[in-house]
């Protein structure tokens, strides 16, 4: 396991570290493979998508998929809604779910600990349990067909999850900070706004990326809010895609393949806090 | 922790409040958001279901009480057995088999070789492909003329399988499907390994431990709270399988994979029977709670923590 170091039977040890090496590579070929299939069949042409036994390279190359794709429906149109939802919801929980965090984790008053015990026991409570109540308040409210149910509500703290991770983070920032801070002068918000908030950037990058991610992989809220094609997001338009009998593998593939780039651009780019963030509601959990 | 002793006082406006009553005002004001949120799109809703559920309601005539008939019919709906029946076989098979997977590429990736960063990262990519994304490539994968796994399973010489179209084989399909998205749950795993001291191995290693041994009595004790953390997760996202069901089979063959949220939105949105709707969602809520209880209870205090918390 971890400790190829310590080897006190140099042949058993060798042998270990060519079966680690073997297996490493195995199964890499096993979790790429998809992707590579995905990736190959997009840019393949009807013809050779129904074909057996199917082949890996595209032959003819026809990146022409993609562009039938995405004017076939709108896509355009969908991807600037979902930049525009996925937006909204980075600046509610980057801005609420901090400034309740701070609340919790630094300002120390009476029923606290009753409201955070309120958001520890709404975190595992995920919100498909309240999708059909909540649809109908949102009916009343006349904000179906339109993006306000999947934006407003997480302006009201951002989430349970959010609020805890940003707390454990505030706790860590030393107090003495504030004090100083304090003596200067500095009311409790000016100490939220002017110090932590510039402190916990890691942790509120970490936060958006992955609010980010779940505003754009999100289905459910999209198909039971979203009514007329044109507010459609991307998953939404993409399942509508697949529901359209007439459309075809190919063009179905590249679409998938479309929306999953944008996704691993992000990861690429923002590894580092992407790890973190995983990490951190692993092991504070 | 701000107490009276560093917490100057203030100085230029006389205030009306004392320190204590301040700082709660103050901290208040923080946590509005949260109470609001909590009220709105919490409470209000957790109420309108239950008020709901006692109604029979198509979102177009007047809603009608109907006293606890939607709350009967929970107890006599075969469709409802079936679709807990999937939940389960889904939840009971994929969580363990994910989890001990997980772990096993966690151990796989922990090592110090050159180009690990790659491993990781092609292990950890599947878990961010959105599920509609995803639905699509394995509805491919599984397709049983033109799939990439039957075309390798019969150049193997096996016969093709009817992977969506069978009702058990569709539930083999989609905990294939599940435990290629397990990296989340890798990371963590990884995470924790990397976070046990080596002083327990050197430890283990005078006593004449073999690698079994160490697993078995030094890391598996040690990540028990990560185990158990992973474990949570899994069961609450396992409950909720909703998108893949809903674009590969539409809950079929024969309701094999029409998992509880499925059903749900389908009452709701399909058949327009809110107050059922409603009812089920208790029901989804009540599991939940059960979950998370039993799975507290039973392995909470086995789970051994090396040091508190801060």
């Amino acid at each position: 396991m971890a400790l190829s170091k310590v080897s006190r039977k140099p042949g058993s040890e060798k042998a270990w570290h060519w079966l680690t090496i073997f297996l490493l590579f195995f199964f890499a070929a096993i979790m790429f493979i998809p992707f590579l299939w995905l990736l190959t069949s997009s840019f393949k042409t009807q013809n050779q998508i129904f074909q057996y036994p199917p082949s890996w390279i595209p032959n003819p190359f026809q990146p022409g998929n993609y562009v039938r794709a995405l004017t076939y429906k709108p896509f355009a149109l969908y991807f600037r809604n979902s930049m525009i939802i996925a937006t909204l919801n980075v600046i509610a929980v980057v801005f609420t779910a901090s400034f309740c965090a701070y609340g919790f984790a630094r300002v120390r008053f009476k029923g606290r600990e009753f409201w955070f015990g309120v958001v520890m026991a709404t975190l595992f409570l995920p919100y498909t349990i309240l999708i059909v109540p909540n649809f109908l308040i949102f009916t009343r409210l006349g904000w179906v067909n339109t993006f306000l149910p999947l934006t407003v509500p997480l302006f009201f703290g951002g989430g349970a999850f959010n609020i805890f991770l940003l707390r454990q983070f505030f706790r860590t920032i030393p107090e003495e900070l504030a004090d100083a801070a304090r003596i200067d002068g500095c009311t409790e918000f000016g100490i939220y706004w002017r110090i932590f908030l510039p402190l916990a950037k890691p942790a509120l990058i970490t936060v958006g990326i992955f609010t980010f991610l779940a505003a754009w992989n999100d289905l459910l809220g999209p198909i039971i809010y979203l009514r007329s094609p044109d507010k459609f997001t991307v998953a939404a338009g993409l399942a509508s895609f697949r529901s359209q009998t007439d459309i075809s593998w190919d063009l179905q593939l590249a679409a998938a393949t479309a929306m999953t780039v944008p996704v691993i651009l992000l990861f690429f780019f923002t590894q580092r806090y992407f790890i973190k963030g995983i990490v951190m509601s692993g092991l504070k959990g | 922790m701000i107490d009276a002793k560093t917490t100057p006082p203030a100085k230029t406006k006389a205030s009306r409040f004392s320190l204590a009553q301040r700082r709660t005002i103050v901290g208040y004001i923080f946590i509005t958001p949260f109470i609001l949120g909590f009220i709105f799109w919490f409470l209000t809703p957790a109420l309108v279901a239950a008020n709901l559920t006692f109604q029979k309601w198509n979102l177009i005539s007047a809603p009608r009480y109907v006293g606890f008939q939607n709350i009967e019919r929970l107890f006599n709906d075969p469709i409802l057995l079936q679709s807990l029946k999937s939940t389960f076989i889904y939840t009971f098979a994929s969580v363990p088999i994910g989890l001990i997977f997980a772990f096993f590429l966690a151990l796989l990736i922990n090592t110090q070789i050159p180009g690990i960063a790659i491993f990781r990262t092609i292990y950890f990519l599947p878990s961010i492909v959105p599920a509609v994304a995803g639905a699509l490539l394995w509805a491919w994968i599984f397709n049983t003329e033109f799939g990439l796994l039957n075309a390798a399973i019969r150049a193997l010489g096996g016969a093709k399988i009817a992977w969506l179209q069978e009702p058990s084989w569709a539930m083999v399909a989609f905990i294939i499907m599940s435990t290629w998205g397990v990296g989340g749950a890798m990371i963590i795993f990884l995470a924790g390994l990397q976070g046990i001291p080596d002083v327990y191995y050197e430890a283990a290693d005078l006593d004449g431990a073999g690698r079994w041994h160490k697993l078995w009595n030094v890391t598996i004790p040690l990540m028990s709270p990560v185990i158990f953390f992973n474990l949570i997760i899994g069961f609450i996202n396992s409950f909720q399988v909703f998108v893949q069901a809903l674009l590969m089979t539409n809950g079929g063959p024969q309701n094999s994979t029409l998992f509880l949220v499925l059903y749900i939105y389908r009452t709701a949105f399909q058949s327009t029977n809110m107050g059922y709707a409603a009812a089920l969602s208790w029901l989804l809520f009540f599991f939940l709670m059960i979950f998370s209880f039993i799975v507290f209870k039973v392995l909470g205090n086995r789970v051994y923590y090396e040091a508190p918390g801060n």
